[in-house]
């Protein structure tokens, strides 16, 4: 067990790996990774983890983006002074376009800066590519792996845990 | 669906798989040969995206004097292709941001298309205000950087607002491709044959491996970044249309301009969607993906904002005659009966006229016909921004100061080379990438199972 980086379950149908994921979770196993070829509904909240950081990070991002853009606009007019029949230097309305445009801005970068941290992207490489049957992952075929660090592991013969969650094949993926 | 009657027609096909999903989108791309129309295609807009380049380089050694325009007219051809196109892009993200938030599900097999064809299209139309600058190298002082001058951009110009507004959609728009692309790129190394094809979509795929918990925090993000991309429509095409309402030329200073461009841009864009859906999904046989009942809803996206137009237009005479103002009205009846006369009757009759064929169900479901009205509101939207361009400039206050605007061979080739420039792009597009989102298509494949069964 100790060379492999987990036990890889494969199903052929969203609901079957929605029910294997519950039962993994009753039978109490914590380790526990799933892979889709497209966002199953409801399968990411049967997983333990925290919710998403990254709508909070892009509010922030924007925000951030565009108090920056209005302060610089604010800073470039008193900077750069034109008096323009005594008009107010801080013409406020006219700098809200750009600010709204900065505020967009930084916040889908922020966004996309913010997933790839939490995803940890780029990572090419990762042991579940060593896999032979994974490279269906991406196109019709359904995956839950639990990983060698489960407590619970190794308590159920695979050949046990294959018939309990209805898989098509199950198998050791080496580390 | 839901915001729709119910239809006897299915947006998928109803023997789908998700296998089969995989397979009619990403097989043209991985198993040579390559249809000999796509080689000629290719060919021939790369020709012509040599054009652009010599046709630049020219601008760049000569300066602005090729092109026809002078005082008073000039903003010329420069200006008509820069809103042209990127109107035209504006329907890539109507159809991918507003549809997704709106949940019309029928935009899942477009959407990547025209996202792509948004990209493209800004590509072209950020090209002209740079070649327009006259010396183009000093194309940076529009940013905002610590300069040893002391000199700022004019913020409160919507010039100034252009560059921010433009550079802003362009990142958004890659941004939000390329996050949607992330898990067909996986799809696309997992299954090409060749090293090279295995490396390449490898590392553009970051190493997506489908874990439920990616797919939640992208679902999150490809949400907002949607959210965003809406407004930032809307947005885009007021800055563009404020650029004529804010100068006091008449013709040009007018409240209506925001909306009525803003609509503009999504009828011209949809007219561009299906000009180049309508031969792709021959070539490549998607009817079982782009069906039918897709080209009917966008048929009535163009029908709709087609009238938005019409009002604008109507909106744009009425003030003209309410205000009483003389060179206001003058400009209207220049723009009937001037020496630009034709432009203006034609521009009318593509863009108010030929569109009500779609009020006839058995029209808009037919093939040549949709084609056909799409070129013509091209067209039509095309010299929708020459006439208000040139024939507000071309004769404004003082009849001395009056003159003509005639495009040269160089103000032709420039634009021609930018439709070349911008189909040659997308045949690259369609050859490397898949042109249809293979993820959203398998979740709208298990639902329509599930409903079916």
């Amino acid at each position: 067990m100790k060379t492999a980086y987990g036990v890889m379950a494969e199903f052929s149908a969203p609901e079957r790996l929605a029910a294997a994921v519950a039962s993994a979770r009753r039978m109490g196993y914590t380790r526990i990774e799933t892979y889709l070829p497209y966002p199953v509904p409801g399968v990411a909240q049967l997983l333990p983890g925290r919710p998403s950081p990254v709508p909070l990070a892009m509010l922030l991002g924007g925000l951030l983006s565009g108090l920056g853009a209005f302060f610089l606009q604010v800073y470039a007019a008193r900077d750069y002074p034109l008096d323009v029949g005594g008009r107010p230097l801080n013409s406020w309305p006219a700098f809200v376009p750009i600010t709204f445009e900065l505020t967009v801005l930084g916040a889908a970068l922020t966004g996309v800066v913010t997933f790839f941290i939490v995803a940890r992207f780029p990572r090419l490489e990762h042991p579940v590519f060593n896999d032979e049957r994974f490279h269906r992952a991406s196109q019709d075929r359904f995956f839950l792996c639990v990983r060698s660090d489960d407590p619970r592991l190794g308590s159920t013969s695979l050949e046990e845990l294959r018939s309990e969650w209805g898989a098509d094949s199950i198998a050791e993926v080496p580390a | 669906m839901s915001a729709h009657p119910p239809s006897p027609e299915a947006i998928v096909d109803p023997t789908a798989t998700l296998t089969s999903v995989t397979e009619t989108v990403s097989g043209p791309i991985l198993h040579p040969p390559w249809p000999r129309l796509w080689l000629a295609g290719f060919a021939g807009a790369f020709v012509v995206t040599l054009g652009l380049f010599a046709a630049i380089g020219w601008l760049f050694i000569r300066g602005v004097g090729i092109w026809g325009i002078n005082i008073p007219v000039a903003w010329g051809f420069a200006i008509v292709n820069f809103v042209w196109w990127i109107g035209i892009g504006h329907a890539g993200t109507f159809i991918s941001a507003i549809l997704l938030l709106l949940h019309q599900t029928w935009r899942t097999s477009i959407n990547r298309f025209t996202e792509a064809m948004t990209l493209f299209a800004v590509a072209c139309a950020a090209l002209y205000p740079v070649l327009h600058l006259g010396r183009p190298i000093y194309a940076y002082w529009l940013l905002p950087y610590p300069d040893t001058m002391g000199l700022w951009p004019q913020f409160r110009s919507p010039l100034v607002w252009d560059v921010f507004a433009v550079s802003t959609y362009a990142t958004v728009s890659l941004v939000y491709w390329y996050v949607g692309l992330l898990p067909d790129l996986a799809t696309m190394r997992d299954r090409a044959a060749s090293t090279v094809g295995r490396r390449g979509y490898g590392i553009l795929a970051l190493g997506w491996r489908g874990d439920a918990r990616h797919w939640a925090h992208h679902e999150k993000l490809y949400l907002i970044l949607a959210g965003l991309a809406t407004p930032l429509v809307v947005s885009v095409h007021s800055i563009v249309g404020m650029d004529f309402a804010i100068a006091i030329l008449p013709g040009w200073h007018s409240t209506i301009f925001p909306p009525y461009f803003v609509g503009g841009a999504i009828f011209s864009g949809f007219a561009m969607v299906l000009t180049l859906v309508i031969p792709v999904r021959a070539l490549f046989r998607m009817e079982g993906l782009i069906t039918l009942r897709h080209l009917e809803l966008m048929a009535l996206v163009v029908l709709t904002t087609g009238w938005i137009v019409t009002y604008g237009y109507f909106s744009e005479f009425f003030t003209a005659w309410w205000s009483g103002d003389e060179f206001e009205r003058f400009v209207q009846a220049n723009r009937a009966l001037g020496p630009y006369a034709p432009a203006f009757w034609l521009m009318l009759t593509c863009n108010v006229l030929i569109p009500n064929l779609f009020w006839s169900r058995r029209l808009r479901r037919s093939v040549p016909v949709l084609f056909g009205v799409a070129i013509l509101v091209n067209v039509g939207m095309w010299l929708e921004r020459f006439v208000i361009v040139v024939t507000s400039l071309h004769r404004d206050f003082v009849p001395s100061s009056w003159g003509m605007y005639i495009p040269t061979f160089w103000d032709w080739s420039t634009f021609i080379g930018t439709i070349g420039f911008f189909l040659a792009l997308l045949f690259l597009f369609l050859r490397l990438l898949p042109a249809i989102s293979m993820s959203e298509m398998r979740g709208l494949v298990i639902k329509a199972k599930e409903s079916g069964e």
